[in-house]
């Protein structure tokens, strides 16, 4: 049960996004702009990053979720999503991702373990700045996210199918979209 | 050196939002609506919780900044300083010492909260409005400590510049640049 009254028949983050509707708008749009928005990585390389970071932090929800949208963006590749979690080195991604990966492994650790020479790496394999920024703040976001719905202790079904199905649905619709799905109306429309 | 091409003479968060405004907006949002809007726990007492979080995270920036900004809401630097070495023996209410043994959890992962953690806190009065907002305050300052750190940007060391900052964020919240 969770460790507060949150809307039942929701899970995840959902629950406790319609328990704050103020909060959840701007962290829709965090997420939309980071995954969804315009971008020289594709929206399943930066959902791969998110959820790399979500299995380091050992959140089933949020592994599970960003999982099946990066599946669901790489062709449905469930095999690569596990590759990439289990051993993201030997995984068939660009060299210029797994560069972002290390640093995104970093951040999850903490801030201060990116060094200069995992940059310079970064950089040596193609990636821009902008993509080395949306790198640490993904992972960062994700130290948020994961947090939030560990922290509150949301239910969190295991069922693979469910998660199959919403993340075909978020690759399609993004997330500020599919959030007017189960927020309040009114704050879903602010 | 930041690891990325910042805006220069910008310290700490301030370079990362000029670099990307575009994730900024939403980062400025969800801090301001957190530590800034009408909340039955006070300005200064959300500010001591993101203070705490951010020395837990090792962040000089933000446990300066968010420091300096609770300080100017209590009128006092030296409950920062106890809040950030030993809350429990702190000048704060019993109900902000359950929020905060709640955020410490949170800092090091969102399973180390126990019920009995929220249980303790509900008993001294805390609601399950101020017990999200805990999480989540925590929550977020794990992402931004990281963000600031993350991207090596510069964080001076003068307190004139975070007591100002402070005082700018006390009056005026999170949506617009401090400085």
């Amino acid at each position: 049960m969770p460790h507060i009254a949150l809307p039942e028949g929701l899970p995840g983050i959902r629950s406790a996004m319609a328990f704050r509707p103020e909060t959840a708008k701007p962290l829709n749009l965090l997420v939309e702009t980071l995954l969804c928005g315009p971008h020289t990585l594709s929206p399943g390389e930066r959902e791969l990053i998110a959820t790399y970071v979500s299995y380091l932090n050992d959140c089933y929800y949020c592994q599970t979720i960003h999982g099946a949208i990066a599946a669901a963006h790489l062709n449905g590749d469930e095999d690569l999503v596990k590759r990439v979690k289990a051993d993201f080195a030997h995984a068939q991604i660009s060299d210029k991702l797994k560069a972002l990966l290390v640093i995104a492994a970093k951040v999850q650790k903490g801030g201060k373990h990116v060094q200069a020479e995992d940059v310079a790496l970064a950089r040596e394999k193609g990636a821009s700045d902008l993509e080395i920024h949306d790198a640490v703040l993904i992972a960062a976001a994700f130290c948020m996210y994961n947090r939030y719905v560990d922290g509150l202790d949301t239910i969190q079904p295991r069922d693979e199918a469910m998660y199959r199905e919403r993340g075909q649905h978020v690759a399609r619709e993004g997330y500020v979209q599919v959030s007017k799905t189960y927020l309040p109306a009114e704050a879903a429309t602010r | 050196m930041a690891h990325i091409a910042l805006p220069e003479e910008l310290p700490g968060i301030s370079a990362g939002f000029a670099f990307r405004p575009e994730t900024a907006k939403p980062m400025r949002e969800l801090a301001h609506i957190l530590l800034h809007d009408a909340h039955t726990l006070t300005a200064g007492e959300r500010e001591l919780i993101a203070t705490f979080v951010s020395s837990q995270n090792d962040c000089y920036f933000c446990q300066t900044s968010h420091g300096a900004a609770a300080a100017a809401h209590l009128g006092s630097d030296e409950l920062v300083k106890q809040v950030k070495t030993d809350f429990q023996n702190a000048a704060v209410t019993p109900k902000m010492k359950a929020l905060l043994a709640i955020a410490g959890k949170v800092q090091r992962g969102g399973k180390q909260v126990t019920a009995e953690d929220v249980a303790q806190a509900r008993q001294k009065g805390a609601s399950d409005l101020e017990i999200h907002d805990t999480v989540l305050i925590a929550a977020a300052f794990c992402m931004f400590n990281r963000y600031v750190d993350g991207l090596g940007t510069w964080q001076p060391r003068e307190q004139a510049m975070y007591d100002d900052m402070g005082k700018q964020l006390a009056a005026h919240g999170y949506l617009r640049p401090s400085r």
